[in-house]
């Protein structure tokens, strides 16, 4: 699985899609956090980092597919899977190589933001005046949406042969899962069962971690969602039907 | 008659079926392929040969069947396969963006060669393969006879017991296709090897032995020189003469079957099986004082044979 994870990334590297990606994100996230006023940290006058947290989903639903489209899409059209299926590698070294390489490229481009932190936290009135947990918390959320974005990535990948196909199904589902269930449970037919339908969404989740309330429940449905979603890629791939 | 030494077979093929859909790509083969054999897989295009191949190296699953290699089951011990076998498939895919060196790393790594080990074995691979000028660029920049010379060194860089080439020469130019012979022929030794093709004189080329499939069916599986002997073919014979000859005379002559005209005065005469026409074609001439310019025996060329084979069971 390592050396999976390791021709993957070497890939995104040397493709410079990494350097897009993190570039993108960046300039995208430091626009957002510092220059333009409508969501600028500045201009609000609070020092949090809500911005971050709260528009950086939405950045990730564009950028998350972009990075996973081509990891089994690709594979496909040029054959090349069947070099790697011909190796003595499982399955799930595939699956589960392809998705920690997506996956530590999305860390990549989250980590850098630490600085927002430390810059905010200085410039607060007292110095330091910041939730720090809300904080840890919300990167924890971050993250864990970062690996259920990229798994549902991977599943798109691993349906399809056309990358462009990959995306714009990776892309949907992800906004399914964000805010679909949240803006479905809002139908007016649900009766007493909006607060199900309202689980099973992203959002709920995201923003109970984002109190800096660590849940393990919460914690349970990132990592079961995201494990269901590698599950049903490694039964497309087991499948070899293509 | 009894073994006297114990055979180790290295590829079995046990009554394979393998169904797509409602087609059947492969029907009901067996074979067997001993150690230190080379092997020619013949067959028209959508004969079966690939997916044969797949299945042998656990890439897809058969239907119907079984198929050992080196003592493991394709299906129940998929990994121990993988690792004794080389593979090529077909149309050769690689990682194109990667290096030369970079890739046969990736995949040495992939058979759990690390370190110096894995170093000195990428180098006697790039060696072997002919790579050493073309080492340090780009697969993506690099002629398809060097693509293939990387896809062949890819699937040898574990020194693998069984070495499986799905049509390893195809799409190449004739000086590359001698080049890719000499080499597949210089890296087979002391190794089990299946290739596939559709070009005949590659067979003659390389093997010893020569497996025809079509439409997923075995028609032939016998040693090259046999081959001819065992399919009673026609011999025909071309033969031009100075001047007009009647093509009932010809036709006429004891041991002809047919008789065809090819030109004004050359024909193609066609005898019964193991007949060799000529010197009945030579009195003909001689007694009709007619001057012989032309008579030559029609090589039963292993194309013939991979035609007659091939187009028995159309219609």
């Amino acid at each position: 699985m390592i050396q999976v994870i390791a021709k993957e990334f070497n890939a995104f590297l040397n493709s410079l899609i990494a350097y897009v990606v993190i570039g993108v994100f960046l300039s995208g996230m430091g626009l957002l956090m510092w220059v333009f006023p409508e969501t600028s940290v500045l201009e609000y006058g609070y020092a949090t980092m809500d911005t971050l947290f709260s528009l950086g989903p939405y950045v990730f639903i564009f950028l998350i597919p972009a990075i996973t489209m081509r990891s089994f899409a690709e594979e496909k059209k040029s054959g090349t899977m069947e070099l790697l299926l011909t190796k003595p590698l499982a399955d799930w070294d595939i699956v589960l190589g392809k998705f920690f390489a997506c996956f530590l490229l999305v860390l990549f481009a989250l980590i850098p933001t630490i600085i927002y932190y430390f810059s905010i936290s200085a410039l607060g009135n007292p110095v330091g005046n910041m939730d720090t947990p809300g904080v840890v918390g919300s990167y924890i959320g971050l993250a864990l949406l970062g690996a259920l974005f990229c798994s549902i990535g991977i599943v798109s990948s691993s349906i399809t042969s056309n990358q462009i196909i990959a995306f714009i199904l990776a892309a949907f589902f992800c906004f399914i899962f964000f805010t679909g269930f949240e803006s479905i449970a809002t139908l007016n037919i649900w009766s007493a069962n909006v607060l199900v339908i309202k689980q099973l969404g992203i959002v709920y989740h995201y923003e109970a971690l984002s109190k800096g309330l660590i849940d393990s429940r919460d914690v349970i449905y990132f990592l079961s969602v995201t494990t269901m979603m590698l599950l049903i890629s490694k039964t497309i791939l087991s499948s070899r039907s293509w | 008659m009894a073994a006297k030494y114990f055979i180790l077979m290295s590829l079995q093929v046990k009554n394979l079926t393998k169904v797509y859909g409602f087609q059947k790509a492969v029907n009901n083969i067996s074979f067997e392929v001993h150690e230190g054999e080379i092997v020619g897989f013949l067959g028209p295009n959508g004969a079966g040969k690939s997916t044969t191949m797949k299945i042998a190296t656990s890439y897809i699953p058969p239907t119907e069947g079984q198929v050992i290699v080196g003592g493991f089951d394709v299906v129940d011990q998929p990994m121990e396969v993988k690792r004794i076998i080389g593979y090529l498939p077909e149309h050769n895919p690689l990682y194109l963006d990667m290096y030369v060196h970079e890739y046969l790393r990736f995949v040495g790594r992939l058979y759990g060669m690390r370190g110096t080990a894995l170093k000195a074995r990428v180098n006697d691979m790039v060696e072997l393969c002919g790579l050493t000028i073309e080492q340090n660029k780009r697969i993506e920049t690099l002629s398809k006879g060097y693509r293939q010379r990387v896809g062949l060194a890819q699937a040898l860089i574990h020194d693998p017991a069984v070495l499986i080439l799905d049509e390893p020469t195809s799409g190449l130019d004739p000086n590359q296709l001698v080049e890719i012979r000499k080499l597949i022929k210089e890296i087979s030794k002391n190794k089990t090897v299946v290739f596939s093709t559709h070009i005949m004189q590659e067979v003659s080329a390389l093997c010893h032995r020569v497996i025809v499939i079509n439409k997923g069916e075995i028609v032939a599986d016998d040693q090259l020189s046999s081959l001819a002997k065992n399919h009673r073919m026609e011999s025909s014979v071309i033969v031009e003469f100075e001047g007009s000859v009647s093509l009932e005379n010809l036709r006429g002559l004891p041991g002809v079957k047919s008789a065809e005209v090819l030109d004004s005065s050359k024909f193609r005469i066609t005898g019964h099986h193991g007949v060799d026409l000529r010197p009945e074609i030579f009195r003909f001439a001689a007694d009709n004082n007619l001057s012989l310019l032309g008579l030559k025996l029609e090589e039963n060329s292993l194309e013939n044979i991979f035609r007659e084979l091939t187009s028995m069971q159309e219609g």
